[in-house]
């Protein structure tokens, strides 16, 4: 009876400290599956650009912070749900995820690209550089013709619930036959078996892909920016938690001062990803 | 939230299909598998045991992802003509669900031979019916009929299985589920209704087998 006296004790007075521990601590989801953003290394612990930035903002902010990890397409849901206070997952400010959360201002912004296997067809076409969606001049409006039919019959993979799928179901680039992962690592694997003719995601996802697993992917077609691909990444925040919104805003004006987001940036993308 | 409730019952019949497929397979499956378990030669009878055994033991998740994204890296599979199949998440997911319901049917099976009384062989025997002829009027249709119940929840708990097709990209009920709340960032009303769709169909599952086991009763 004794035995069960103190155990039932140190259980409760063990709840409350964690309770108590964890009031206090801003808890940040992230996926730990889009590397170089967020991902995991070989012993389970979260690391990449967010991660590190993320430890940075906290100092700036001055509190303690606790990194959380959840699944890409409950991130939201999750968010809304008070698993944790604030996204910071790769997540592309839109405004179709403003309509039920807040973003503070972007931390970092990269292009989103086109990757096939060596060999394909698609590697042969010929698009400007770069696009960005949000003003349609003339020579976009042809891109995104010759990516039409380019794409036509085609199976083209993504992330699901990203700006990548968004774009692809606009209507841009016509009717796509789109099949969607739950993670990038899933849409990498279906793209090097040959199950996915051409696959959409940030650039840097595939240049890390083909890094670390020697396969011949090769980036195709134009970078796409703007419209449909968002105004940047920033740190997702329940609507309500204006004042951690203002403290992440503030954090990150500081971060940009000291160059620690650049730096951050560089170290992990290989290019300065800040802005 | 209405405007996704059409999307909801399209993917339902997407969920039927892959249920009835695999239902099919799985009982032919099941039927051959469970004649070779009650086989007297041992190598015969140590392979059906062996097939039940791995698939039963294994979760389904893991037997669709060793299909779907395990057999898809490697390369003489992907240069042969099982490719054609493979290929497509659908298929992946049709043979995973045929796999492992036709290893839990062949049990149920099997347990239902086993419990037919010696005593209606024998009678069949005593008359100077061939044993082929008693096998197929007397042991099959016996052993069906014992195995209704059970098996009626083997449907059902392979209604449920298929949702697990909607991590190979296919989109089923819980697929489209997933996906509208992607889009609409309402989980509870969508998992609700997809999941009251759910409850409906194993509603009706559940009365067709009692109809049968009422029709067949003895």
């Amino acid at each position: 009876m004794n035995i069960i006296k103190k155990f039932s004790l140190g259980l409760l007075i063990s709840l409350f400290l964690t309770i108590s521990a964890n009031a206090d601590k801003i808890r940040i989801g992230t996926e730990g599956a889009y590397p170089p953003w967020n991902s995991k290394d070989a012993s389970g612990k979260l690391i990449g650009f967010e991660v590190e930035l993320a430890w940075t903002l906290c100092r700036y902010i001055g509190q303690q912070c606790e990194i959380v990890e959840q699944d890409w397409d409950g991130m939201i849901p999750a968010l809304i749900m008070r698993k944790f206070d604030a996204i910071m997952a790769g997540m592309s400010i839109t405004a179709e995820r403003q309509k039920a959360i807040s973003f503070s201002q972007g931390y970092a912004d990269e292009v989103a690209s086109l990757a096939v296997m060596k060999g394909s067809d698609l590697e042969g076409i010929s698009t400007s550089e770069g696009i960005n969606l949000t003003k349609k001049t003339g020579a976009v409006k042809k891109d995104l013709k010759t990516l039409t039919s380019a794409l036509s019959g085609k199976t083209v993979c993504t992330q699901t619930a990203t700006i990548h799928q968004n774009f692809l179901e606009s209507g841009d680039v016509g009717k796509v036959n789109v099949r969607t992962y739950k993670t990038q690592d899933e849409v990498n694997l279906d793209l090097a078996s040959g199950r996915c003719d051409v696959a959409l995601a940030a650039a840097v996802a595939f240049t890390d892909y083909a890094e670390k697993s020697g396969k011949p992917v090769v980036l195709v077609g134009p970078t796409f920016s703007g419209g449909a691909f968002g105004n940047g990444v920033g740190v997702g925040i329940r609507k309500d938690d204006t004042e951690l919104l203002k403290a992440f805003n503030k954090a990150i004006d500081k971060a940009r001062k000291n160059g620690d987001i650049s730096r951050i940036a560089t170290k992990w993308f290989g290019f300065d990803a800040s802005m | 939230m209405i405007s996704s409730f059409p999307k909801l019952l399209n993917a339902t019949l997407i969920t039927l299909k892959l249920l009835s497929v695999s239902l099919v397979v799985g009982l032919i499956l099941g039927i051959l598998f469970s004649i070779m378990r009650i086989n007297k030669n041992p190598i015969i009878n140590k392979f059906a045991y062996g097939y039940s055994y791995f698939f039963r033991g294994t979760p389904l998740l893991v037997q669709i992802f060793i299909i779907y994204f395990g057999l898809g890296q490697l390369e003489f599979i992907r240069s042969s003509f099982l490719w054609i199949f493979l290929k497509e998440p659908y298929w992946c997911a049709i043979i995973a669900f045929s796999l492992n319901t036709g290893a839990y049917t062949s049990e149920i099976l099997r347990s239902a031979f086993e419990t037919i009384k010696p005593g209606l062989i024998e009678a069949g025997k005593s008359l100077g019916i061939q044993s082929k002829i008693i096998f197929f009027k007397i042991q099959i249709p016996i052993a069906i009929r014992q195995s209704l119940p059970a098996y009626g929840n083997e449907i059902i708990l392979m209604l449920k299985g298929t949702s697990l097709a909607s991590t190979v990209t296919l989109m089923d009920l819980t697929g489209v589920a997933k996906y509208i709340i992607s889009t609409t960032f309402k989980p509870i009303e969508v998992f609700i209704v997809a999941g009251g769709i759910y409850l409906f169909l194993t509603f009706l599952i559940h009365n067709f087998i009692k109809f049968l086991e009422k029709k067949y009763s003895f």
